[in-house]
């Protein structure tokens, strides 16, 4: 299984394909619905970013941590669904450049846009799977905007060693999982009604 | 009835329902996985896995572990009726020490202000339904259900010339469309009849019943079966991923209906079923069921 290393190298990653399980090496951020308003309003007020997201997958997660003398500590960190963040995340990619975004149940057409436009990847994670996750965790790098967000929704960094298996669902070629899995099973539903 | 003595022995089972799922789940489960390939199948290895390592390591499986609900089932002749209070102090209580304890994660946010008070409560939360039975026991259940898979929860106030075929098109149409989001494998708990709130209220109540039990009304276990069978012929897959293990269950509740009124009510709950199921002794001691 290919394992991606970060600073993530951008033709690693759009060289990527659906279908392709991987794992990463390296330091990555969670970002979910309250993180993804908070960094694009930062990028509207023409503020900095607290670290560099373009090199660093976005994980959609809100983890559950612990903090144990003065270190936090992730328990548990599986994916949440990925959809809310279907009215952000083209925005993000114009803004940050973020390459590999991690969540469940897919994104949509405007996202699957994006992915292509900047050479991007959606891969999907086992949702529920969270105690599986932060076996891989190493370390607890930094938090952003705790006080401000709560431990959900705040920005937490991760040094992670071999995350996954990580699966890719959507490449930056406009291929999609979610949209193949969706037609066919329109299909199955048509034939299910049609016999009722 | 000691508040403090209760809120001790509430963490344990509170731990218990986050880092372990009930044996009829993980049966149906360890079944799925033996009849998936591919994709769907290493997402069931990956389930299989993380309920392994939430039982062994004691640590939350899923990260979300819930907005904490408890359904109280009260014997009219409870020996410690004058208690209740108390007990619904011990509740509150025992969902604040867990969250730092087991931890649970801080999962009540202020609807308008978004503040997040980190403990697991705020107005009405932790959510205590009460129902009325008969007998001498208190039985409660601690359902910790996520987010994801409510989120997909839907009501629909059918127009009943449509009849039982427009339940199960609603049912189907809906498992069709919620596609990977809710955690599929699932078990999709569904409420007919009451009123809106009432049909939404069974769907989660409906959920309560374990994995591969039938309702007790064969017109109604028939159904539950009919709408299984054809939702694994669906294709959504573990996780969306497409597959034959859409859903782990159907359930169905169901309450007399207003004439013109035909409410069907769905909560799927994701394949991280967790529970504990407690009765509370009048003296003030707590077993599990």
């Amino acid at each position: 299984m290919k394992i991606l290393k970060t600073p993530l190298d951008p033709d690693e990653v759009k060289s990527l394909k659906v279908n392709e399980p991987f794992k990463i090496t390296g330091k990555i951020f969670t970002a979910r619905d309250a993180a993804h308003e908070k960094l694009l309003g930062l990028a509207e007020e023409g503020k900095e970013a607290p670290l560099k997201l373009k090199d660093y997958p976005c994980f959609h997660c809100g983890p559950v941590m612990k903090k144990e003398n003065d270190t936090w500590h992730v328990v548990s960190a599986g994916p949440t669904t990925s959809i809310r963040m279907e009215i952000f995340e083209d925005k993000f990619m114009d803004e940050f450049g973020t390459k590999i975004f991690i969540g469940k149940g897919g994104m949509g057409e405007k996202t699957s846009e994006a992915l292509q436009e900047h050479g991007a990847v959606y891969a999907q994670f086992t949702g529920g799977a969270g105690s599986l996750m932060a076996g891989s965790v190493e370390k607890v790098e930094d938090v952003h905007f705790l006080d401000e967000l709560g431990v959900p929704e705040a920005v937490w960094v991760l040094r992670v060693n071999e995350f996954g298996p990580l699966l890719v669902t959507m490449d930056s070629q406009g291929e999609s999982i979610h949209r193949d899995v969706s037609e066919e099973v329109q299909k199955n539903l048509d034939r299910e009604l049609s016999s009722l | 009835m000691d508040e403090k003595k209760l809120v001790e022995q509430m963490i344990e089972p509170i731990k218990k329902a986050v880092t372990t799922l009930p044996k009829p789940t993980m049966d149906a489960l360890e079944k799925a996985k033996e009849i998936e390939d591919d994709a769907g199948r290493v997402q069931l290895e990956a389930i299989l896995q993380a309920v392994d390592i939430g039982e062994s390591e004691g640590i939350p499986i899923c990260q979300d572990t819930g907005t904490p609900t408890f359904f109280m089932n009260l014997g009219s002749d409870y020996p410690a009726l004058d208690e209740l209070n108390t007990i619904k102090g011990s509740l509150r209580k025992a969902i604040q020490v867990a969250t730092e304890e087991v931890p649970i994660r801080p999962n009540t946010v202020h609807p308008f202000t978004g503040k997040n008070p980190g403990d697991n409560t705020g107005i009405n939360i932790p959510w205590i339904s009460w129902s009325i039975t008969e007998g001498s026991d208190l039985t409660m259940t601690y359902l910790p259900k996520g987010g994801g898979c409510t989120n997909m929860s839907q009501l629909t106030m059918m127009t009943p010339g449509r009849g039982i075929k427009g339940v199960k098109e609603i049912v189907l149409e809906r498992i069709a469309s919620m596609e990977g989001k809710p955690c599929p494998p699932t078990i999709v708990g569904v409420g007919i009849g009451g009123s809106a709130s009432i049909a939404m209220n069974l769907a989660k109540e409906s959920l309560l019943r374990p994995v591969g039990q039938r309702h007790r009304e064969s017109m109604i276990a028939d159904l539950e079966a009919e709408l299984m069978e054809r939702a694994n012929r669906l294709g959504v897959g573990p996780m969306g991923v497409g597959g034959k293990t859409t859903v782990l269950d159907v359930k169905i509740e169901y309450d007399y209906r207003h004439p013109a009124s035909f409410p069907v009510a769905i909560t799927p709950q994701c394949w991280a079923n967790r529970r504990v199921s407690l009765k509370l002794l009048p003296e003030g001691s707590i077993e599990e069921v």
